[in-house]
């Protein structure tokens, strides 16, 4: 009776057939798709191989090229230069943002429509449209900054201000996603403690640094985590907007690995490069994650 | 005496009167600033999209001037028409949603099905089957980005849907939140259904799927837009103009009007407008799946 669906009598193998009914399709896409490349990528970064001549082992070779390789380390300070432009920005007028947000207001749902615009869209659009802006002759960014006196950089073609540029319409693009976060967990702070700490005369700056900012403080752990993994991919508004250039002043770690794989066929090398932006963003995590355990409250 | 009363009515009264309503005027100070902080920060985020489009509409003559003119004069949509020329640009609007539908419907039904065998079917290696498929959530795209391009020119899949979709079809995320949502479906429900010799397909189909609406919305928003917005893989595996997608065929049109913003705009107008549209009907969900997920497109 009731012998193939009860799961107490239930026969294992009928059991295994549902296991690979239910999992077969994915595994064999993930298989496929994701877990041969991978371990695929690992062998080639030891070797190397354009597709026209035979693949050829070189060992750590391609690793130690990287390590005397110019175009590498200005691709990597270029990114650092980037994250550290780009995380305090978005974080702090996150923040700010999100608090504003954080109180009885009308029309929150306008704002709110309003500031995610930038991030349900295109990366290749709004960096075109930042290029745009930031044009030096027609652009609207340096005729506002004429309007004031200000007679403004040549943004984009200029070595000193491509990447600052890249960094304003990134923090452009992600404020709305980072507020959004730190509004949910600000919302989330039980009102107790404020009621609690305005009957020690808590208020204003010394509340948001006594109270919010430490309750805050997991979502404000996620964001930075969130932010600096995606930070190091960097690439779709660099591609767009500078192509790394000008004289490769804001070529990132991805535009270079793209640069070695599909310009140069050096299908090993960019391998190699791969892993060690993988490398980087594991031990970053980490980092994080030890940190998180000495710094962040919990409520 | 009635001095001292005076005083003292004095004392409690007015002062207090003068504290409510400087408080209470400095609260309505408070408010008018913070209403005009987040309209300044609102006009900061939508303005621009406006220029965009405002600059779509524009004749070439008003687009390189050095003081700038906020509408056109005669606003004209021959820049799209000059697109439509140059560019099959229902073939890849269609290509982009596509492309976007069948990674969408593929990531919901591959990745509710194995959620649920994760969730709900207990089999050996379950455990260390689905700490791998985490592991996986930890290396960036770039690294399989080669490997899969050399395995697309393989097997002939350059400039191909399937190249396209295939890709991006299977991820741990979707499993991963869906697991989640389908380990809290009761457990006694799904005995009873046994009892009454429902098999694993049905419990699936009638019983989990339906109350896990919230997490097939965000998986659904979250799927649908990343596809959309893609840029790296469509770029690398395709060639040409008929099997492109939309920020593909953006790049490309930036590539051949360098320098006429007045087209650009338009393809990039033609890029967000439809994901646009769609945000603003079903906002809720796209601001529950990105804040949930806490995934950008």
């Amino acid at each position: 009776m009731a012998v193939v669906s009860n799961k107490v009598g239930e026969k294992n193998w009928v059991r295994r057939l549902w296991v690979a009914f239910f999992l077969g399709p994915h595994l064999i896409g993930m298989l496929a798709f994701l877990v041969i490349p991978i371990l695929a990528s690992l062998v080639l970064s030891f070797a190397e191989w354009d597709l026209l001549t035979p693949a050829r082992w070189l060992g750590l070779d391609n690793y130690t090229a990287l390590l005397s390789d110019p175009n590498f380390w200005d691709a990597l300070k270029h990114t650092f230069y980037f994250i550290a432009g780009y995380l305090p920005l978005v974080l702090v007028l996150g923040l700010g943002l999100a608090l504003l947000m954080n109180q009885k207001l009308r029309g929150r749902l306008i704002f709110r429509v309003a500031f995610f615009l930038p991030v349900v869209s295109a990366w290749v659009a709004v960096a075109l449209l930042w290029k745009w802006l930031l044009n030096p002759r027609y652009g609207l960014v340096n005729w506002l900054l004429s309007l004031v006196g200000i007679e403004g950089p040549g943004w984009i073609f200029d070595p000193n201000w491509a990447m600052p540029s890249i960094i304003l319409a990134s923090v452009w693009k992600d404020l709305g996603f980072v507020m959004m976060i730190l509004l949910a967990g600000l919302q989330a702070i039980s009102p107790e403690y404020y009621e609690a700490a305005s009957l020690d005369g808590a208020a204003g700056w010394r509340m948001l640094r006594n109270i919010t900012i430490p309750l805050l403080s997991p979502t404000i752990f996620f964001v930075v985590v969130i932010s600096l993994v995606n930070s190091f991919q960097v690439f779709d508004q660099v591609y767009v907007m500078t192509a790394g250039g000008p004289a490769g002043s804001s070529q990132v770690l991805v535009g270079e690995i793209v640069n070695n794989a599909f310009r140069y066929s050096r299908f090993g090398y960019a391998s190699a490069m791969s892993w060690v932006l993988f490398a980087l963003i594991f031990i970053v995590t980490l980092v994080q994650l030890w940190l998180q355990r000495r710094t962040v409250h919990y409520q | 005496m009635q001095a001292e009363n005076h005083g003292r009515r004095m004392a409690f009264t007015t002062p207090r009167n003068q504290a409510s309503s400087l408080a209470s005027s400095l609260k309505i100070g408070r408010t008018v600033l913070v209403y005009l902080a987040l309209i300044a920060a609102a006009l900061f985020a939508v303005f621009p999209f406006l220029w965009m489009l405002s600059t779509s509409l524009k004749a070439a003559g008003e687009v390189t001037t050095t003081s700038p003119v906020l509408l056109p004069a005669n606003p004209t949509l021959a820049n799209y028409a000059t697109i439509a020329d140059a560019f099959p640009v229902w073939r890849i609007l269609f290509n982009s949603l596509l492309v976007a539908v069948a990674i969408t419907l593929a990531q919901l039904l591959f990745s509710a099905m194995a959620a649920f065998a994760f969730a709900r079917i207990p089999f050996r290696g379950s455990g260390l089957l689905f700490v791998i498929y985490l592991a996986t959530l930890m290396i960036p795209s770039q690294v399989t980005i080669t490997p899969l391009f050399i395995l697309m020119t393989g097997l002939g899949w350059v400039n191909t849907y399937q190249g396209l979709i295939l890709p991006g079809a299977f991820s741990a995320f979707g499993v991963f939140l869906l697991r989640q949502s389908f380990l809290s479906f009761p457990k006694e429900y799904e005995e009873a259904a046994n009892l009454d010799g429902a098999t694993y397909w049905t419990v699936f189909l009638r019983l989990v799927l339906p109350v896990s609406g919230p997490a097939l919305a965000t998986l659904t928003v979250l799927s649908f837009m990343s596809a959309w917005n893609s840029f790296l893989w469509p770029l690398f595996v395709t060639r040409d103009a008929d099997i492109m997608t939309l920020p593909v065929a953006l790049a490309t049109l930036q590539g051949r009007w360098t320098t006429q913003w007045n087209l650009v705009m338009a393809g990039a107008v033609l890029a967000v407008l439809p994901i646009i549209t769609l945000y603003l009907s079903a906002q809720r969900y796209f601001v529950q799946g990105l804040t949930s997920g806490g995934l950008k497109g």
